[in-house]
Formats: structure tokens, C-alpha cells, sequence
């Protein structure tokens, strides 16, 4: 009880304060691991020496081109694998006959891991970004497809038949009443394959060898270059960080006008 | 809906896919997209015999090892950091950063610990399909009813029984949902740690028939894949019902009210 009502004195800054020291607490260990001998520093360098050589890569423009091919790759396919859940989620979501004739289909490509495709996209696309695109599409149009067509059956019944009766068309349906309900399944869907996009990138260009920074971190971890390894590693997680961040700043931003972000009581 | 027209509607769309497939392929002698039948034929001799026993059932049971010590390390620990204040503010900012590392990056990372063998592969899934289900876990045990902590401190229920009949059923949903992300998140670093360094199991036979153009026998090998994550899919949709029956009864309830 006494530990809550401390707590209870600055929450915010309390919270702050030992979540900097759970990470430096972290970097502690790691460095004093490999110094006392605990693991072999030829396996896990020692934090000081990995954090110096992230530095070092900072200053470099051939990291900042792979973290560029990276990026690019993950934007892209992002950025198609939407488009096209959102048309295809639409167009089915609209039928009751397209839900019900399609629902085995996408119950059964839906699990297929997208690793799979690997072998077919070297064939296809040897080492180019095309392989990587198809990956990623594949991967995260599953999740934004899937989050739109739980939203769309989310539709209110009495909102959809009210419009209709007001002599709304189909079209003017979809914008005003199916859209903004299906908005926020849809941004959810889009925060889950921001996280896959970036995920599958890096496989594939850690696995097929596509440019970005999946490949340099296969290339120098073959090369034994292991302190350079641990600083990419480091790296792609700060990507995914900002990812998660930017992310749940969009997400509020498009639904700032949603109960949920309002944060207000609706009856 | 009459029998009929359930069955219609749940084999209708794949079997137009194949008849379409059937014949679009039928006259066509394109290297790489194989013929229905063809492909059914590749997909038996290859995968049924010794090779299911050499490297499928390997594969599977590394998976089965990696997301049990996942699901069970991941649901412990979260009870502890979620249920501990202090613990949760120091560890969250870290949690986060972990969960955000891509998980296929700690394939080479890993293979320098521990080796290449069978526990390095493992230690590949239960290091990546372990964050969704803590996280989920902490979060649940975060957001549990005030109210029923409140009724369960006054009736003296504390410590094994308070985490056994309050605690676990008030978070089961949340870490169903975590599992559901585990499973999917551990069947793809399987494949991987597989492509990547290995000798044997399903990831490095796929690769192994791309790299000598055995063309039919890779697309088996997507076919066996897709269907282990199906088997996946349908395995938890089955667990997830006995497991949660009582919730998904109670959102019935307060839907219709």
C-alpha cells in the first residue's frame, strides 16, 4: 500500500525514471558479461564496444543506404499491400454472397506463412526488391484484409438501413457509413503490418540477400564481424521502435473524432 | 441456410480456383507453375516416406518445444512483471524494444551463442514468439477489474489462489490473443533458423529443391507448409473455444442486452 500512494506523487515521472534505469540497468550487464568472462567476448562484445561502432555507423552513407533499401522496401510493399486490402476488403465486405463465397479461401491462404514464398520469389526475382515486395504484400495484406472485414461486419444495422431509407446509393454508403466504421478496424490492421512489413523485409534480405540491412548483418555476422552485428541488430530494433511509434501517432491522428481516442463517455 | 448451401458455399470458390487453375495450365509447359494433378502426385512421393520422418517431423517437433516454453515462460513472467509495479515500470521501455527487433535477425545472432543444433533453433522460436504473449500478459494483469481485485483483497484471497481464480481467467483473453500472434510468429522463424543454417528439416528441403530447380517439389513444399499453418490455425480456433467458452458466452450476452 505505501509503495502505491509514493507512487502516487509523480506516477508519470516515477515511471520514467525506472524505465531509463531498467535500460541502462541492461546495458550494465551487457557490458560487465563479457568483461567478467560470463560469455566469451568473441560471442557477445561487450555493450561500450557494440554502442561505438552503432555510432560509427551513424557517419557512414553506405549504412544509411541499406537502412534507405530497408525502408523503401518496407514503405512499398506497406504501401500496395493496403490499397489492395482495402479495394478487395471493400468489394467483399459489400456482399453477403461475396462474404460468405470467399470466406474457405481466405480461412485457408491466410495461415500459410509468407516465408514460404521465398523459394518462389528467388526463382522469379533473384536478388532484386521485387522479391522482398512480394514477401512483404503478401504478409501484411493479410492482416489490413482481414481488420477491414471485421469492421465492415461491425456496420450498425439501423445506421446501414437508415441511410437506405434516406435514399443513400451504394456508394455514398460506403463513404458514410461503412468507412467510418471500418476505420478503426482498418487502422488496426494497418499498425499489425506496419510491425510484419518491417519483419519480413529484414528476412528476406537476411535469407535471400536482397540490399538492406537484413543483408549486411548475414554478411557480417559470416564475416565475424560481431561487434558490427550487434550494432545493426540494435538498429533494426530502433527501427522498429520509431515504427510502433509513428504508427500510434497516426492512428490517433485519423481517429481523433473516435469515442475511443476522445477519451469522452458516449451513452 | 440448408446443408447444401453451406457445403456450396464452403467448397464453391476453391473448386472454381483449381477448374480455373486445371485449365489455364492445361495446355502451357511454363517451367515453373505446375499442373493440379502433377503437383498432388509431387506433393505424395515427396513428402510421404522417409523424408516425413527426417525432416518434417523434426521441424514440427522443434516448434512444438519452442512455443510450449514460449507460451508457458511467456505467461509466467508476465504474471510477475504485470503484477509488480516497480518491476513493470523498469522493464516495459526494454520489453518494448525487444518486442520491436524483427525476430528473423536473432537467426545469426543466436547461431553465434549457442551453435548451429537443434537447441539454437529452439532458442529461435521461444525468443521471438515469446513477446506477444508477455506483453499481452502484462497488459491484461495491468487493465484486470478494480473492482473484483478490490471484492478479492477484502475476502482474504491472496497469493496461488488469487492468480488461479481471479488473475489467470481475467487475462486468458488477452493471452489467447498473444498466442494466436505467437503461433504464426513462430512458424515462420522455424522455416527460417532452417534456410538459414541447417542440414535438415522442411526450410533447408525447400530451398534445397529451389537451388536444383526441382520445381513441382518446391511448391509441394509451399503446399506443406501452408497446410502446417492451417493445422496451426485450426488447432488454437479448437483450444481457444474450450478455453474461453465462458467469454465468448458472456459478450454474447452483453451484445444482446
Amino acid at each position: 500500500m505505501r509503495k502505491q500512494r509514493s507512487a502516487a506523487a509523480g506516477p508519470k515521472a516515477k515511471a520514467l525514471g525506472l524505465g531509463i534505469s531498467g535500460i541502462i540497468l541492461f546495458f550494465l550487464i551487457w557490458e560487465a558479461a563479457p568483461r567478467l568472462g560470463l560469455v566469451s567476448d568473441r560471442y557477445l562484445p561487450p555493450a561500450s564496444e557494440v554502442l561505438v561502432r552503432l555510432g560509427q555507423y551513424l557517419t557512414e552513407a553506405a549504412f544509411w543506404n541499406d537502412v534507405a533499401d530497408t525502408m523503401t522496401s518496407w514503405a512499398l510493399g506497406l504501401f500496395i499491400a493496403t490499397v489492395a486490402a482495402i479495394v478487395v476488403g471493400l468489394i467483399i465486405g459489400s456482399s453477403r454472397f461475396l462474404r460468405r463465397a470467399t470466406h474457405t479461401t481466405i480461412e485457408f491462404l491466410r495461415p500459410i506463412p509468407s516465408v514460404a514464398l521465398i523459394p518462389l520469389a528467388v526463382l522469379i526475382f533473384g536478388t532484386s526488391i521485387e522479391s522482398t515486395l512480394l514477401l512483404v504484400v503478401y504478409a501484411s495484406f493479410w492482416q489490413v484484409l482481414l481488420q477491414l472485414l471485421y469492421g465492415i461486419a461491425d456496420v450498425d444495422a439501423v445506421a446501414n438501413d437508415t441511410a437506405k431509407s434516406y435514399g443513400l446509393g451504394r456508394l455514398a454508403r460506403v463513404r458514410y457509413v461503412i468507412w467510418p466504421t471500418a476505420l478503426p478496424y482498418l487502422m488496426t490492421g494497418l499498425r499489425l503490418a506496419a510491425a510484419v512489413a518491417l519483419i519480413l523485409a529484414i528476412t528476406a534480405e537476411l535469407i535471400i540477400g536482397t540490399p538492406g540491412l537484413g543483408k549486411q548483418i548475414a554478411l557480417t555476422q559470416a564475416g565475424g564481424a560481431i561487434s558490427s552485428m550487434y550494432a545493426l541488430v540494435l538498429a533494426t530494433g530502433m527501427i522498429g521502435v520509431l515504427i510502433n511509434l509513428a504508427a500510434r501517432i497516426v492512428e490517433k491522428r485519423v481517429l481523433s473524432w473516435h469515442p475511443s481516442v476522445r477519451g469522452e463517455v458516449v451513452l | 441456410m440448408s446443408p447444401l448451401k453451406r457445403v456450396t458455399y464452403f467448397v464453391g470458390l476453391p473448386i472454381l480456383l483449381i477448374v480455373l487453375w486445371y485449365a489455364l495450365s492445361f495446355g502451357s509447359t511454363n517451367f515453373f507453375v505446375p499442373k493440379p494433378i502433377e503437383l498432388a502426385q509431387t506433393l505424395w512421393t515427396t513428402w510421404i516416406g522417409d523424408r516425413f520422418f527426417d525432416d518434417v517431423l523434426p521441424s514440427l517437433g522443434r516448434l512444438a518445444v519452442g512455443l510450449f516454453f514460449a507460451i508457458a515462460l511467456g505467461i509466467v513472467l508476465g504474471l510477475l512483471i504485470g503484477s509488480t509495479r516497480w518491476l513493470r515500470n523498469l522493464l516495459e521501455p526494454l520489453l518494448e524494444f525487444f518486442r520491436a527487433i524483427p525476430p528473423p535477425v536473432l537467426v545469426p545472432l543466436l547461431m553465434l551463442l549457442i551453435g548451429v543444433n537443434d537447441s539454437m533453433k529452439v532458442a529461435v522460436i521461444i525468443s521471438g514468439a515469446i513477446w506477444p504473449v508477455l506483453l499481452n500478459t502484462v497488459e491484461g494483469v495491468r487493465a484486470v477489474d478494480s473492482v473484483l481485485n478490490d471484492s478479492c483483497r477484502s475476502y482474504g484471497i491472496a497469493g496461488f489462489a488469487r492468480i488461479r481464480y481471479f488473475v489467470l481467467p481475467a487475462v486468458t483473453p488477452q493471452i489467447m490473443a498473444g498466442v494466436r500472434q505467437s503461433l504464426s510468429i513462430g512458424l515462420i522463424l522455424m522455416v527460417i533458423s532452417e534456410m538459414f543454417a541447417s542440414s535438415s528439416g522442411l526450410g533447408f528441403t525447400i530451398v534445397q529443391f529451389q537451388r536444383n530447380f526441382a520445381i513441382p517439389e518446391m511448391w509441394s513444399g509451399i503446399v506443406v507448409l501452408g497446410l502446417i499453418g492451417l493445422g496451426l490455425a485450426i488447432i488454437f480456433q479448437f483450444v481457444e473455444r474450450r478455453v474461453l467458452h465462458w467469454y465468448h458466452g458472456l459478450k454474447e450476452i452483453t451484445h444482446d442486452s
